[in-house]
C-alpha cells in the first residue's frame, strides 16, 4: 500500500482514539461544575477517568509525533500556523493534568475550588480549540508557497470553526456524561443520565450545523460529493441512536453510539481533507499534501514497521486497564485523587 | 527582543523547567519499585509503608514532569518550524516512537498502579511500577537519542533542501547516545537517592515511631546514589573525551581554552574576558586537560580561536564561539556539585555500614540541606550542552538562527514566553508545597477525606 496514505490514515486513527478516548475525560471535566455539587460528589467524578486520562490524552501526543515523523512540513506549517491557539491547548492541558494529581492533596476549600476550576477551563478549551483547528483546516487557511502560513490569530475564529469547536465541546459532554452514568451508582448515575439526555438535542443541532457549515465552507461537495457516504452518515445516524438509547435507559449502547459518533465524525473530517493535510484558500497549489509534506519512503517504511508492532499492544493493555477498572465509583468507594 | 533571541530563551526556559522533574521521575520511579520488591518478597508491612510514602511524592512530581514535556514536544512545531521541516525526517521518528512505546506504557500502567492496589495481584501490582520504570528510563533513551542526532548527525543524507535519513539503525546507535544516556539516567539515580536522604533525614532526626522505614529507605538511597553518583561522573567523563572528537568547541568553551595547548592545561578558576578571548586570571593546572581528554599527559587540545578559524574557514564567516561565560561556569557547577555530591554519598554508605545512622546527627543533617545539589547539576549539565553547541542547531549542518519559526511574530513569542514563565512558576510554588507537606507528614499516615472550612493550607513545622 502507498505508504503516504497509510500514514494518512494511521493519523487519523491516533486522532480518532483521543477524541473517542480523552473525549470523556473532557465531558466528565466539563460537567464537574454541573453534577459535582459537593467535594465528595466532585472527587468521585474525577476518581471515574483518574486511572484513565493519562494514558488517554497521550494520543494525542502520538499524534502530534506521529505528524513530525510523517508528514514533517505539515506538522511545521500547522503547529506555527495555530501559534496562540496552541500555546492556549497546552495551557489548559497543563493546569488540567496538574490539578488531577494535585486537587485533593490538601483539604483547604479555596485550593480545591482552583483546581477545580482548572480542570473544569481544561477540559472545556481543548476540545473547542482542537474542533476550531480542524475546522480551519478543512476550510482552508492562507498558506504560501514556502508552505508558510501568513495569516493571523483571530481569522481562525471564524463563525464555522466555532461551530466545530462548540459541536465538539457537546459530543464531549454527552460522551462524557453517558461514561460518568456508566461508571457511578445512586444520585450521581442519576444526574449523570438527565444531564446525558439535556445534552443530547443540543448535541445534535451542532452537529447537523456543523454539517451544514462544512458543505458552505470546506470542499466536501468536491472531495465527497452531495451524498458524503457511509461514515458521514452514520456519524449521524448513531447519533440518533445514542439518543435512542439514552431515552432506553440502555446506557451502555449509548456510550457506544456516541464513541462511534465522534468516530466518525473525526473520519469524516480526515476524509475531507484527503488528499490534502492543509489547504491553502490562497491557491490550491499551494496546499500541503501527504505527497509533498512527507517524509521519504525510507522513513515512512521506519516508521510503519515500528507502528505495525507496538500500536496492537497499545490497544491490548490499555483495553486491559479499562478491564481492571471496569466497575463503579460509589460513596463506599476508596478514592485515590 | 527580536523573535529568535524570545524563543531561545523559551526553550531554554521550558526544557529547564521540564528537566527539573524529569530526573526525579527517573530515579524515584525505580526506587519506588525497589522498595515494592522488597514488600511483595517479605511481606513486612514497613515495605509497602515506603512504597506509598515515596510513591507518593513520586506521583506529585510525575505529573509535572507530563505537562512540561507536552509543551516540549509541541514547541519544536511552534516555535521551530523551520528547523522541524529540515530535520523532521530524520527527528520525528524518536519522538514518535517516544510517545509510542514510553508515553504510553509510563502512563496507563501509572494510572493502574495508582488506583489498582485493591484490583489487581500483589505480584501484578509490582510488576506494574517496574514498567512504569522502564518506560520512564526507556523514554529517556529516545528523547536522547533525537537530542544525540542534533549533537552529532549521524546516518543521514542532504537532498532537496532538507536531511534524510537512510539509516535508522545508524541514528539510533549514534555513539553519541553511548555516553548521553548513561549520564542522564545516572543523574537520575543520584537526583532521587539525595532527595530520599535528604527526607528521610528529617524524619530520623525526629524521634518517629517508624524509624525503620526512613533508616531503610537512607540505606537504599545510599545504595543507589553511590551508583548513581558514580555513574554520572564515569559516564560523564566519557562523555567529555567523546566532546574531544565531536564537538571540540564545546569542550574548549566549557575550559575557557582560548588557545590550543600541548600539553593542555585545565582551569580551576578563569575570569575571563570574553571579547579578546584571553585570561584576565586564572588558575590552571598544567597537563591535566591533556590527561583527562586523551588519557596522557601530552598531546594537544584545541583551543577556541583556532577553532574559530577553522570553521570560518569551512563554514563561512561567523561567531563559532558559543557563550564562554556560560559554558565554563555551568561546567564548574556541574562537576563541582557532583563531587561534592560523590563525597556526600560515600559518607552516607559509610554511616550505613557502621550503622552510625543515630549516631551522628549533626553530620546527618546536612543531606536536608543537599536535597538541590542534583538539581543544580542536571540544570547546568543541560545549559552546557545545549549552549555549547552554539551557533548550531544541528552540529555542522544547521543554525540557531535558520531553524526559528519564520511565520511566528516576536509579539506571539513574547506573550508565549511570559504565560509560560508564569504558569511554571506558579506551579512549581504549588508542587514544592506538596512535595514538603508529604514530605514532612511522612509514611503510615492517611490523607483526611473531608473539606473542612477555613483548615489552614501549610501545615506548621513539626505537625
Amino acid at each position: 500500500m502507498d505508504l503516504n496514505i497509510l500514514w494518512f490514515i494511521l493519523i487519523a486513527v491516533l486522532y480518532i482514539g483521543f477524541f473517542v478516548l480523552e473525549g470523556f475525560d473532557f465531558g466528565v471535566g466539563i460537567l464537574l461544575p454541573f453534577l459535582g455539587k459537593d467535594d465528595k460528589t466532585r472527587r468521585m467524578m474525577i476518581n471515574t477517568i483518574g486511572p484513565h486520562w493519562d494514558g488517554n490524552e497521550v494520543w494525542l501526543l502520538t499524534a502530534g509525533g506521529a505528524t513530525f515523523a510523517a508528514f514533517p512540513e505539515w506538522y511545521a506549517t500547522m503547529f506555527s500556523a495555530f501559534y496562540l491557539a496552541l500555546f492556549l491547548l497546552l495551557g489548559a492541558l497543563i493546569v488540567r493534568g496538574v490539578a488531577f494529581e494535585f486537587r485533593s492533596k490538601d483539604q483547604h476549600p479555596r485550593w480545591r475550588s482552583l483546581w477545580d476550576w482548572c480542570i473544569f477551563i481544561g477540559s472545556l478549551v481543548p476540545p473547542l480549540l482542537l474542533g476550531v483547528a480542524f475546522a480551519n483546516m478543512m476550510h482552508g487557511m492562507p498558506i504560501d508557497a514556502d508552505m508558510n502560513y501568513v495569516g493571523g490569530f483571530f481569522n481562525l475564529l471564524n463563525p464555522y470553526a466555532l461551530v466545530v469547536g462548540l459541536m465538539a465541546v457537546a459530543l464531549c459532554v454527552v460522551h462524557g456524561a453517558l461514561f460518568l452514568e456508566m461508571k457511578t451508582a445512586d444520585d450521581l448515575r442519576t444526574a449523570s443520565h438527565k444531564a446525558a439526555w439535556r445534552a443530547w438535542p443540543v448535541t445534535l443541532l451542532l452537529v447537523i450545523a456543523a454539517a451544514v457549515g462544512t458543505y458552505l465552507s470546506t470542499d466536501i461537495l468536491l472531495h465527497l460529493g452531495v451524498n458524503p457516504g457511509t461514515i458521514p452518515l452514520a456519524g449521524i445516524v448513531t447519533l440518533l441512536l445514542a439518543g435512542y438509547f439514552i431515552r432506553k435507559n440502555l446506557t451502555n449502547w449509548a456510550f457506544i453510539m456516541t464513541a462511534l459518533t465522534i468516530l466518525f465524525t473525526v473520519a469524516t473530517s480526515f476524509m475531507i481533507l484527503f488528499p490534502d493535510v492543509m489547504v491553502s484558500s490562497i491557491d490550491p497549489a499551494y496546499s500541503l499534501t501527504i505527497y509533498n509534506a512527507s517524509s521519504t519512503p525510507y522513513t515512512l517504511k521506519v516508521m510503519t514497521i515500528i507502528a505495525l508492532l507496538f500500536v496492537p499492544v497499545v490497544l491490548i493493555y490499555q483495553g486491559w486497564s479499562f478491564w481492571v477498572f471496569r466497575g463503579r465509583i460509589t460513596e463506599e468507594s476508596v478514592l485515590e485523587y | 527582543m527580536d523573535a529568535l533571541f524570545l524563543a531561545r530563551s523559551q526553550f531554554a526556559i521550558t526544557t529547564v523547567y521540564h528537566f527539573f522533574f524529569v530526573p526525579l521521575t527517573l530515579g524515584l520511579s525505580i526506587i519506588v519499585a525497589i522498595m515494592e520488591t522488597l514488600y511483595v518478597r517479605t511481606g513486612r508491612e514497613s515495605y509497602k509503608q515506603m512504597t506509598k510514602f515515596w510513591g507518593k511524592l513520586f506521583v506529585i512530581n510525575f505529573a509535572m514532569g507530563v505537562v512540561t514535556g507536552i509543551v516540549q514536544e509541541f514547541q519544536f512545531g511552534m516555535n521551530w518550524s523551520e528547523y522541524s521541516r529540515f530535520v523532521g525526517d530524520i527527528f520525528g521518528a524518536p519522538l514518535a516512537i517516544e510517545a509510542l512505546l514510553a508515553f504510553f506504557l509510563e502512563s496507563t500502567f501509572l494510572g493502574i498502579w495508582i488506583f489498582g492496589w485493591d484490583k489487581i495481584s500483589k505480584r501484578l501490582h509490582l510488576l506494574v511500577i517496574w514498567l512504569v520504570a522502564f518506560a520512564s528510563n526507556l523514554s529517556a533513551l529516545w528523547i536522547l537519542i533525537a537530542n544525540s542526532w542534533m549533537q552529532q548527525p549521524v546516518g543521514y543524507v542532504i537532498n532537496n533542501g532538507r536531511a534524510e535519513m537512510v539509516s535508522f539503525a545508524q541514528v539510533v546507535f549514534n555513539p553519541n547516545i553511548w555516553t548521553q544516556f548513561p549520564h542522564v539516567i545516572s543523574a537520575g539515580l543520584a537526583t532521587a537517592s539525595f532527595f530520599v536522604l535528604g527526607i528521610s533525614t528529617y524524619h530520623l532526626l525526629r524521634q518517629v515511631e517508624n524509624r525503620d522505614v526512613y533508616r531503610r529507605s537512607f540505606q537504599i538511597a545510599a545504595i543507589i546514589g553511590v551508583l548513581g553518583t558514580v555513574g554520572v561522573i564515569m559516564s560523564g567523563h566519557s562523555q567529555m573525551q567523546h566532546l574531544v572528537d565531536t564537538q571540540p568547541m564545546k569542550v574548549a568553551s566549557a575550559e575557557a581554552l582560548w588557545d590550543s595547548e600541548d600539553p593542555a592545561s585545565l582551569s580551576l578558576f578563569t575570569i575571563g574576558d570574553t571579547k579578546n578571548r584571553e585570561d584576565v586570571f586564572a588558575i590552571r593546572v598544567p597537563g591535566l586537560l591533556s590527561l583527562l581528554a586523551l588519557d596522557q599527559l601530552y598531546g594537544e587540545v584545541q583551543g577556541i580561536n583556532d577553532l574559530q578559524a577553522q570553521y570560518e574557514a569551512e563554514f563561512g564567516a561567523g561567531n563559532y564561539v558559543p557563550p564562554v561565560f556560560i559554558t565554563y561556569w555551568s561546567f564548574r557547577a556541574m562537576v563541582g556539585a557532583g563531587f561534592l555530591m560523590l563525597a556526600a554519598v560515600a559518607y552516607a554508605l559509610l554511616l550505613v555500614m557502621g550503622e552510625q545512622l543515630d549516631d551522628k546527627p549533626r553530620f546527618l543533617r546536612m543531606f536536608i540541606w543537599l536535597i538541590p545539589l542534583p538539581y543544580i547539576a542536571n540544570t547546568t549539565g543541560w545549559l552546557l550542552t545545549e549552549f555549547g553547541r552554539f551557533p548550531w542547531i544541528v552540529y555542522g549542518l544547521m543554525k540557531i538562527a535558520d531553524g526559528v519559526s519564520i511565520t511566528v511574530p516576536s509579539w506571539s513569542v513574547a506573550m508565549t514566553l511570559i504565560g509560560y514563565t508564569l504558569i511554571y512558576a506558579a506551579l512549581m510554588v504549588a508542587t514544592i508545597f506538596l512535595l514538603a507537606k508529604y514530605g514532612r507528614r511522612g509514611a503510615g499516615t492517611e490523607l483526611p477525606e473531608e473539606v473542612t472550612d477555613g483548615e489552614p493550607a501549610i501545615a506548621l513545622v513539626g505537625d
